[in-house]
């Protein structure tokens, strides 16, 4: 049985514009003109239990709002949505029990009490059963090596011990699903392994469903199997990353570092640069195989070393958003 | 409602920290207190008329007055301010909760620890240094105790209501400042309520700001006699439940056109 269904979903925000300067301030006060965004542009989807799935988007494609809407705190302009069996926006207090939520951008600690403190209330607030609440503390104590910090108030922290402490809180009730909304933002390499790690974990372990939305594509081939992309409020893609490449276009690099700088020249590969010995070329496998294509290049070119890469996938998503853009 | 406490009991904690802040307050309020009550002696000593209420218990009615000012619903609760501002309230809304409780239990903490902070020693000062007396009979005293504690609920009700305007107005000062100048007016702490003029009268005793401070008061000092004290509690438990009722339609509503500050 899926987990989440989501189907039709619309959401607009109308926002009061205001004219620049001081004649369109006075303006205002009389008439306001409102623009309405499409948030949402009616979008389905569903998802199973267990799976982990990145959501991702430019700024403002409505990423965020469809995280908000799936946890309960937007109520949606039209379309349906079940989460767990119950509407979201109509039964939200027996809803969010059974989620977790991070919003990477804020903190859902208190500010001026000890993280420890934040945690016994968040218990409080969630009615954890005292036995299991010490039980999943210290193991989240471990895992996310929180220790050393617990009894410093939330201000004085850094940022990659508060996202830690932030995913910790999160994970507190066990809930069933857990919403990610950048929980990378602004983290150092080192937080950002651990947290994906954690994630990783729970994933696999618990089988936490997770619904992450990222702008960091190393977070997403890191983690997961599945990948959303939203543009403009439709979802422009729904599928593995492969899916996703093959979608746009099939094509592979190839990088070969000659003996001598040369310019390769071959009619099935596209010199995309070369920098000095290194030289990047594009091709499509359906018109020629890699090896066809590196057997041609080493018999004419003295070649140390090569390797075939996909392209990266933030350039594959630029394609998606361009096209999107054209239509 | 374990949950309830516990937000209660936190929120209580924080405030109780600010030392300073109701040392300072202490001070004025008893700069005030006392500038009020020489000027009340002076309005009485060259009156010639009956005044309806007899200067000691306007003295009394001013130090009480000065005591339980924190009490009034005139601020909007910082915390949940912020929390609209930065968008934030977010994280309120995916607690199991029901929200409109959850505010009301910080607002009550809220309004709670700082009137303890002051009220407590400033009584003790008033009582003993300057001329205010203790109410003229342990009933009083107990129905003035009871009625305070109304006056509790009533208050954060009122002041509830003013956070809930932030989900429209999001800076709040407007909506705060409206809320100031009826409350001090009304509930009696510029001039006491039965100064007022007799066809104001039944309004006034009637309007829900004078079970924050009028009512109490007038029963502290025996103005009203203590077996009034069922139709106090009732005036003010009538309005603590309709601001409440109206309260919770508002936050329905301000819930359903929320925009999350900041993304």
């Amino acid at each position: 049985m899926a987990k989440i269904i989501v189907e039709n979903l619309v959401k607009t925000y109308r926002i009061a514009e205001r004219q620049p300067g001081l004649t369109g301030a006075l303006r205002g006060l009389v008439h306001r003109n409102h623009r309405t965004i499409h948030a949402l542009n009616g979008i389905s989807f569903t998802l199973d239990r267990g799976e982990l799935v990145g959501y991702i988007g430019p700024n403002g494609a409505g990423k965020s709002t469809t995280v908000k809407v799936l946890s309960g705190i937007l109520v949606p302009d039209s379309g349906t949505c079940k989460v767990l069996g119950r509407v979201p926006w109509l039964e939200r207090v027996e809803h969010v029990r059974r989620i977790g939520v991070v919003f990477g951008q804020r903190t859902q600690l208190w500010w001026d009490l000890p993280v420890v403190e934040s945690f016994d209330l968040l218990c409080s607030i969630y009615k954890v059963p005292r036995t299991d609440y010490r039980a999943r503390l210290a193991e989240l104590v471990e895992r996310l090596d929180l220790g050393a910090f617990l009894d410093v108030p939330v201000r004085q922290l850094s940022l990659g011990q508060r996202m830690r402490c932030d995913l910790a809180a999160s994970l507190l009730h066990g809930p069933e699903i857990l919403f990610l909304d950048e929980p990378t933002i602004g983290l150092d390499a080192v937080s950002k392994l651990a947290v994906r790690d954690f994630v990783k974990q729970l994933n696999r372990e618990r089988g936490t469903t997770v619904i992450l939305t990222t702008h960091d594509m190393d977070d997403i081939e890191a983690l997961c199997k599945r990948i959303m992309v939203i543009g403009k409020g439709d979802i422009l893609s729904d599928g593995t990353i492969e899916d996703l490449r093959a979608t746009v276009s099939s094509e592979r690099d190839l990088i070969v570092d000659l003996e001598q700088e040369a310019d390769i020249a071959d009619p099935d590969a596209r010199l995309v640069r070369r920098d000095g010995h290194r030289v990047h070329l594009r091709f499509d496998p359906r018109r020629i195989s890699a090896p066809a294509l590196i057997s041609r290049i080493t018999a004419r070119h003295g070649v140390r070393d090569l390797f075939v890469e996909n392209p990266p996938i933030e350039e594959i998503i630029a394609q998606l958003y361009r096209a999107q853009q054209k239509t | 409602m374990i949950a309830y406490w516990a937000i209660f009991s936190a929120r209580l904690r924080m405030l109780l920290q600010y030392r300073a802040a109701a040392l300072a307050g202490l001070s004025t309020q008893l700069f005030w207190g006392l500038i009020r009550v020489m000027a009340f002696e002076a309005f009485y000593r060259s009156s010639t008329v009956i005044a309806p209420m007899p200067v000691e218990q306007v003295v009394d009615y001013i130090w009480l007055g000065q005591a339980f000012l924190m009490l009034l619903p005139v601020r909007l609760d910082s915390e949940i301010r912020t929390l609209v501002r930065s968008g934030n309230v977010a994280y309120e809304l995916v607690r199991p909760l029901d929200l409109y409780n959850f505010w009301y239990m910080r607002t009550i903490a809220s309004c709670l620890a700082p009137t303890t902070l002051r009220s407590i020693p400033l009584l003790a000062l008033a009582l003993w240094v300057f001329d205010m007396r203790l109410p003229p009979s342990a009933a009083a005293a107990a129905a003035f105790a009871l009625t305070m504690v109304s006056a509790l609920l009533l208050a954060a009700a009122l002041s509830n209501l003013l956070n809930i305007t932030l989900m429209w107005t999001v800076a709040g000062e407007g909506t705060a400042g409206i809320m100031q100048v009826a409350t001090f007016l009304f509930c009696g702490m510029i001039v006491p309520l039965p100064l007022f003029p007799d066809w104001l009268q039944p309004l006034l005793t009637y309007s829900p700001f004078a079970g924050l401070m009028d009512l109490p008061f007038r029963l502290y000092t025996g103005h009203i006699s203590s077996d009034q004290v069922g139709s106090v509690l009732a005036r003010q438990l009538g309005w603590t439940l309709a601001l409440v009722a109206f309260g919770r339609l508002l936050l329905a509503r301000g819930t359903r056109v929320l925009v999350t500050q900041g993304g």
